[in-house]
């Protein structure tokens, strides 16, 4: 195969289809059942390629919408050293952003369709980003629980079976680590500052409580899981059991600082599962499907940047150059 | 709400709804990245760009931004040259193949059967 596009025309073709050859799929399984990684020009389902593109895509706009509420706080910065550090995250995440296109691309839709896909609303992003950073704890609480949530989530995902991603994610939870460790070093000199300090944490972490269950996702009970994504690998734990895993690792580390929860219900039972009141589900479709407290801003600022730079990229276009998917 | 964000305040956004073409986008670059002096150049991953020179700037900030880097290379994914997935067998057999590796050499039996026989 030389320079291939991985998107084959009878692949195109195929893509509206669900019928697959029996053969074939028995194959697939098995060398997802051995362990193996499935690579972007061996042979896969339609379904397959169609949930990693979505979820992929997904995780790759939640990278570049995510850092738009912290980008909001790289001039207001406490100081020059909390500057550093934030500039340096939020460059982190645009350049995951662009990790994760990449993977994506590799199955068949180019990058542009996705940013687009964005921008007129078909494609979503995590439910947290559009939440507003009111004050400097809301960057702490990002730093550490949102990231550290997105870092459950993503550590899980690398054992995924889709080769492009599973790279893509161990070079982004290798990166992710510093912006957990700033961000807990932040939590904790508020928690352990002045009165107005452990203030606007413990307002923040009121704030970000609920967002953060909604990040899993809803419970396994209403949510429709798929035994067919979990035994290709695209899904690899329930979202239960991501939402309880974090909060183990995450509400202690809250707790030993004397901030709280604004949730009478959370706590750890004797199984080691962690009950807490069911947050309103209504309020996480609201905030998926377009209308929280920043959604409109936050694509209002995307869309600016695309419209300023499209001069840019047209200098730039040498429409000789013919365009083939990425290769790994 | 008022916004929080000084890139809103700061400007005002044009209302055009118009969205981009895909049909003209930047090529990709397969990414190549050395670690230190002497070892491999192995692949990291891809950038969009439209000529070399923005492709390692792009490959800089993406595959350069931990650990040490020695160099970067890049390569227009359309001149990367590889086999079908489909033919992987090929190389199957090449495990099989024992006699090229240092182990299958295994003399010191027939030493000793030799030096056995002429003690007696």
């Amino acid at each position: 195969m030389y320079g291939s596009t991985n998107l084959s025309e009878e692949d195109a073709k195929r893509m509206n289809s669900t019928v697959e050859d029996p053969e074939k799929l028995e194959a697939f399984e098995s060398r997802i059942a051995r362990g193996e990684k499935i690579e972007p020009q061996d042979w896969m389902p339609i379904e397959y390629r169609k949930q990693l593109i979505r979820m992929i895509e997904q995780h790759a706009h939640s990278e570049i919408v995510g850092a738009l509420p912290e980008g909001t706080w790289i001039t207001r910065a406490p100081n020059f050293r909390r500057k550093l550090a934030l500039i340096a995250k939020v460059q982190d995440e645009i350049g995951h952003g662009q990790l994760l296109y990449s993977a994506a691309e590799t199955l068949g839709k180019t990058r542009e369709e996705m940013l687009n896909d964005l921008l007129n609303g078909k494609s979503k992003y995590s439910n947290v980003f559009n939440y507003p950073a009111k004050t400097w704890a809301d960057i702490a609480v990002i730093g550490f629980l949102v990231d550290g949530a997105a870092i459950v989530n993503q550590v899980i995902n690398s054992k995924g079976s889709y080769g492009p991603y599973c790279r893509a994610l161990e070079r982004i939870c290798y990166e992710e680590s510093f912006h957990l460790k700033q961000g807990h070093d932040n939590v904790v000199y508020l928690a352990t500052g002045t009165k107005h300090q452990r203030a606007i944490l413990q307002d923040a972490i009121n704030r970000w409580y609920v967002p953060l269950l909604h990040f899993f996702g809803p419970p396994d009970k209403l949510s429709a899981h798929s035994e067919k994504l979990m035994k290709w690998k695209v899904k690899l734990a329930s979202n239960d059991d991501m939402r309880n895993q974090f909060l183990d690792q995450y509400v202690p580390k809250i707790w030993e600082l004397d901030i709280t929860f604004p949730d009478p219900n959370l706590k750890k039972n004797n199984d080691g599962i962690w009950e807490f009141s069911d947050p309103d589900w209504n309020e996480f479709k609201r905030v998926i499907n377009g209308a929280g407290p920043c959604n409109a801003e936050r694509i209002a600022v995307r869309k600016f940047a695309e419209e300023a730079g499209r001069w840019v990229r047209a200098a730039l276009m040498n429409p000789t150059e013919k365009y083939v998917a990425p290769l790994a | 709400m008022e916004t929080l964000d000084p890139r809103i305040k700061r400007l005002s956004l044009e209302t055009s709804t118009e969205v981009e073409k895909t049909n003209s986008h930047l090529i990709t670059y397969e990414v190549f990245h050395q670690e230190k002096r002497g070892k491999h150049v192995t692949h990291v991953g891809i950038v969009h760009a439209s000529n070399p020179e923005m492709a390692l700037v792009m490959a800089k900030e993406v595959f350069g931004r931990r650990g040490k880097t020695t160099n970067l290379w890049v390569v227009k994914t359309s001149d990367v040259y590889t086999f079908s997935s489909e033919d992987e067998e090929m190389f199957e057999t090449t495990p099989e193949k024992t006699f090229r590796d240092p182990a299958y050499y295994k003399v010191r039996d027939r030493i000793e059967k030799f030096q056995n026989k002429n003690k007696v």
